[in-house]
């Protein structure tokens, strides 16, 4: 374990230096989110706790867990002071400039937990010696990939959602594992998880490595578990903190009996496979593939066109999605996909564990899993493996060469979330501005053994720029606009999908490759 | 990491804050009759378009000169009428005759906030990355931190991105005149230079300084032969320039001089508005418009302008070096500004452009200059409704130029090039010129919180409309007065000496 990095002044200049950029996006566009974030705010000002997740006058009824309803609660006493119409539950998209400015305000104040856990995980980086020049160090390297991130700027502060301080609240929690206070890990894990429970795709990795690295202390020298250093005191505290967290914000509706209302809000499972903008992942491949096939199955005179589902044609813009010539997929089915591509590295940390980075390693594969087989997955939840690989890429090599790939292929997958011609010179700015740090960051911080991806990636690699001139300029202007108005959003979704695809398998050859080493030594 | 990827982030960076701003209000934004400079520019493509040039500059019935009429050299009015062929491709409704007065739509935003960024993209970024990276000294990193500087100065982005116009027009172009007169490039800097004075005609702050620079290069290098045919080629190149710009108005004499007539409005007073120049502060104490006749005026500006730029120009006249040059912009735009007739607040970029190119050199007076110019501006902020991006611009740009250009640290005698003047003023009691300039330094830039503060959450007592604005531009005043006296100073103390630069990096 590395000694902890001193931070110099550049960290707050660079923390500052974003919070100011973020401000100048107050009067960018904004999508539904905002209006789902206002009604919640309203929702838990004016109505008792009983009616929380009974309330559906508005269609962006509260589907987060209790906590994130508690934090939105402690918000609009804020709120208040801007402007009160913006409390009533009636005033269904009201977005006066007063509104606008507070809620902008919100996302970038609780970005603070953000920028403290950027802090605390530029702290846990193993610096090399004798880099004296700021820029080369691999803690400000990382500073910029985390506070910078292009993803995280236009998702919270022009689309708006308050994913920075969740993400704090994720990286702060992997930034205590890497400093080996795991109960206080534990801890906002658990919070995280009542804050957001979309982060239970990553639960397993924090499961299995508690009990496997924390409960049991001791390993035999072979590395296997010694079943006798079981301490059930850890444990103990372990159940304890995520029992009474749980209790803490689950509790109040369990007593009031409305466990079963709460749970059909956080989980609905009536949405389709697909989001309405195809997540870059392996269900993108699928559909593609099914449609390619029902295409040329009517060339061929093998189906008739009349029998085909009508839905095919218009995929991307209609959210249910027939398969035509392809089984069609059902949740449970991804669920399964789901658990069969996150047990081998589940398995692997259990049998093999590598410590914190093995954690942290594991947890990516549990994020991008889910990404890549999940049932209705947002393209957004790219994000949760991007923003932890950089702690690894500007350790090692290997991984710097992935997070390359799955960044810039993630990131541009995030294009068709600002589709207003007015952002478009932020997004392709931004997007230029990150993406040119983290090439020439990263190179020159393993510089040495030759060039960092492998010429096939740079090729697939200036593929997206190709991709992106192609749907961003040319197809705006060509006949097919009208008759084909989806096939951006599908050419970029197909394009990126397979980055992400190469970046998991990647990955897993990584994890694999770990395995072998303490055998040969 | 390698320069070249510095410089694009430094540009990317800001291209994206420069946008930012343009996703704000403009002015005169839904405010009919008269609408603002956006309007403004928006009428000029119209009548450009739709016009023939004849009557461009002229009050016919298509043409009403009193709604925004044409009042900018012909480069301007080239540059609306190329906007317009594009504006009638995408929208002919943006450019129809009449019709099309007042016309506003988030699309038509899109358009005019494109052609600023295009034009400044062209013209003003080249020429600062030029700029920094060819005639700065230090490192490479101290380079880049120049250009980040440069880029982000809140004044000319809140002006052109919020406010609306396009002041990177004239000054990239007098930027570029500058580059090719610092590389050597006399000539070409001449044509350049030229461009900018037919874009605006209030470039004509800088001329002096051009000329003079100029000049004593060609007296410097023999009046007979060599220096001579420099002059000469210089000469041509400038009216031949200038020809090629005011072709189409050559042909009738009434034509030019209708259009000069219309470029300089002799007829509109002294000052208009709160400037921060020296009559409209002295106007708080003596009533100078009802003293004076209009005529007595014009003289008595002219004349003040004229002592005021005498010095400086007389010191680069016979001292035609580079470093003497970028001081002698300074103080002539300044002196105009101080001093000249009819000034607007927005000119005080004429100023600030100068003072960019010192960043390197003097950071704390450059810093402390261009903050107060952009405070300067701020009455004419808070009308267009910029109040977000001038806090966060300014805030950003303060910290990171003090931080990047470590401007604090470097405020002694030597490095404020003061030394020679200490010893002069030897009966003083000694102090510590860095902890004095320091301390002045906060103490202003709090009397700048507090007046911004002021201006935006309290409401003036009502027999005093006015006096926040005042206040503004009175203090700006003084710290524009203070700087002016400065740098001429500066100018007449020695040049700093190419070792003693060498150390100091």
């Amino acid at each position: 374990m590395a000694a902890r990095v001193d931070i110099g002044f550049w960290f707050p200049a660079l923390a500052l230096g974003v919070s100011f950029l973020k401000c100048l996006f107050i009067n960018a566009y904004h999508s539904t989110d905002f209006e789902v974030h206002r009604n919640w705010l309203a929702i838990t000002h004016s109505l008792p706790v009983s009616r929380w997740y009974h309330e559906n006058t508005s269609e962006w009824t509260l589907d987060y867990p209790p906590l994130f309803a508690w934090f939105e609660f402690g918000l609009s006493h804020v709120a208040q002071h801007f402007d009160r119409n913006m409390l009533q539950v009636e005033n269904l998209n009201y977005a006066s400039p007063s509104t606008v400015l507070f809620q902008r305000l919100s996302v970038i104040f609780t970005d603070v937990v953000f920028i403290y856990a950027a802090k605390e995980c530029c702290r846990c980086v193993q610096e090399q010696k004798g880099s004296r020049d700021v820029l080369n160090r691999p803690s400000f390297v990382l500073a910029v990939l985390l506070l910078w991130n292009f993803g995280l700027l236009i998702v919270d502060h022009i689309h708006f959602q308050y994913n920075g301080f969740l993400f704090g609240v994720l990286l702060l929690s992997v930034a205590k594992h890497l400093q080996s206070q795991h109960l206080q890990g534990a801890l906002l894990f658990a919070i995280l998880l009542n804050l957001k429970h979309i982060y239970l795709y990553v639960a397993p990795a924090y499961g299995i490595y508690l009990l496997r690295s924390y409960c049991f202390t001791q390993d035999n020298k072979d590395g296997s578990i010694r079943w006798m250093s079981f301490s059930p005191l850890r444990l103990l505290a372990l159940g304890s903190i995520v029992v009474s967290v749980c209790a803490l914000s689950f509790g109040p509706f369990i007593a009031m009996g409305q466990l079963p209302q709460v749970l059909s809000r956080l989980f609905p499972f009536k949405r389709g496979l697909c989001h309405a903008y195809w997540a870059p992942n392996i269900w993108a491949l699928y559909n593609v593939l099914d449609k390619g096939l029902a295409v040329l199955g009517v060339r061929l005179k093998l189906l008739e066109e009349a029998e085909l589902p009508r839905a095919s044609m218009t995929g991307g813009l209609v959210q249910e999605f027939q398969h035509s010539v392809l089984l069609s997929v059902s949740p449970s089915a991804t669920l399964v996909c789901t658990l069969l591509s996150i047990l081998p590295a589940v398995a692997s940390i259990w049998l093999r564990p590598c410590g914190a980075r093995g954690f942290l390693r594991c947890l990516l594969l549990c994020a991008l899993g889910s990404f890549m087989f999940g049932w209705h997955v947002h393209e957004k939840a790219v994000l949760i493996a991007i923003l932890p690989l950089s702690i690894l890429a500007v350790e090692s090599r290997e991984d710097a060469r992935i997070f390359l790939v799955l960044t810039t292929t993630g990131h541009y997958s995030l294009f068709p979330l600002l589709f207003t011609p007015t952002e478009r010179p932020v997004k392709v700015s931004l997007m230029l501005m990150f993406t040119i740090f983290s090439f020439t960051a990263l190179r020159k911080l393993h510089s040495g053994q030759g060039p960092l991806l492998r010429p096939l990636e740079v090729v697939y690699l200036l593929g997206l720029v190709v991709v992106a001139i192609a749907c961003e300029v040319v197809f705006p202007l060509s006949p097919w606009q009208q008759r084909l108005p989806f096939l951006p959003l599908l050419a970029t979704s197909v394009y990126c999908s397979v980055g992400v695809c190469y970046s998991f398998l990647r990955l897993y050859v990584r994890l694999l490759q770990r395995d072998d080493k303490p055998k040969q030594l | 990491m390698k320069t070249w990827s510095l410089v694009s982030i430094c540009v990317l960076l800001g291209v994206v804050v420069r946008w930012g701003v343009s996703l704000n209000s403009y002015s005169g934004a839904g405010k009919p009759p008269m609408f603002g400079d956006y309007e403004a520019q928006r009428h000029w493509q119209e009548v450009t378009y739709n016009l023939p040039l004849q009557e461009w500059y002229f009050n016919t019935t298509d043409n009403d000169l009193n709604y925004w009429g044409l009042d900018y050299p012909p480069l301007t009015a080239y540059h609306s009428w190329i906007c317009a062929y594009v504006a009638k491709i995408i929208n002919p409704d943006w450019v129809e005759l009449h019709k099309s007065r007042g016309y506003e739509s988030p699309t038509h935003k899109l358009f005019m906030r494109t052609t600023v960024l295009v034009a400044d993209l062209l013209i003003y970024i080249p020429a600062v990355v030029l700029y920094c990276l060819y005639l700065t000294d230090g490192s490479s990193k101290k380079k880049i931190s120049t250009l980040l500087c440069f880029l982000l100065y809140p004044g000319l982005i809140l002006t052109d991105y919020g406010h609306f116009q396009y002041n990177g027009v004239s000054l990239g172009f007098a930027l570029w005149g500058i580059l090719a007169l610092g590389l050597g490039w006399d000539v070409s800097g001449s044509m350049a230079f030229s461009l900018a004075l037919n874009y605006k005609q209030m470039e004509l702050y800088h001329a002096l300084p051009f000329f003079c620079y100029l000049m004593g290069k060609c007296i410097k290098a023999g009046p007979m032969g060599r220096g001579l045919f420099l002059l000469v080629r210089i000469a041509a190149t400038v009216l031949a320039t200038f020809a090629l710009c005011w072709l189409p108005f050559l042909s009738d004499p009434s034509q030019a001089l209708q259009v000069v007539r219309r470029i300089f409005p002799v007829a509109r007073g002294l000052f208009e508005d709160k400037v921060a120049n020296t009559w409209c502060s002295l106007n708080t104490l003596i009533k100078i418009r009802s003293i004076l006749s209009g005529d007595s005026q014009l003289y008595l500006s002219l004349a003040c302008t004229f002592l005021a730029v005498l010095p400086s120009s007389f010191r680069l006249l016979t001292k035609p070096t580079f470093w003497h040059f970028k001081l002698a912009l300074v103080n002539s735009s300044l002196a105009f500004f101080l001093f000249s007739y009819q000034v607007h607040e927005k000119s005080i970029l004429l100023a600030a452009l100068p003072v960019c190119l010192l960043l390197n050199d003097l950071p704390l007076i450059a810093i402390w200059f261009l903050q107060a110019s952009t405070f300067s501006m701020l009455p004419l902020f808070l009308k267009d409704g910029l109040l977000v991006p001038y806090v966060v611009t300014s805030l950003a740009f303060l910290f990171f130029s003090l931080y990047l250009l470590s401007a604090l640290d470097h405020c002694s005698e030597d490095e404020l090039r003061m030394g020679a003047y200490n010893k002069l003023l030897f009966f003083l009691p000694k102090m510590d010129l860095a902890c004095v300039v320091r301390w002045k330094f906060y103490i202003s830039v709090a009397v700048m919180a507090v007046l911004s503060i002021v201006s935006i959450a309290l409401v003036p007592p009502p027999h005093l409309p006015d006096l926040f604005p005042v206040l503004v531009s009175t203090t700006a005043f003084l710290h524009f007065f203070g700087t002016f006296v400065y740098f001429n100073v500066v100018q007449f103390s020695e040049p700093p000496s190419r070792k003693s630069q060498k150390k100091n990096n």
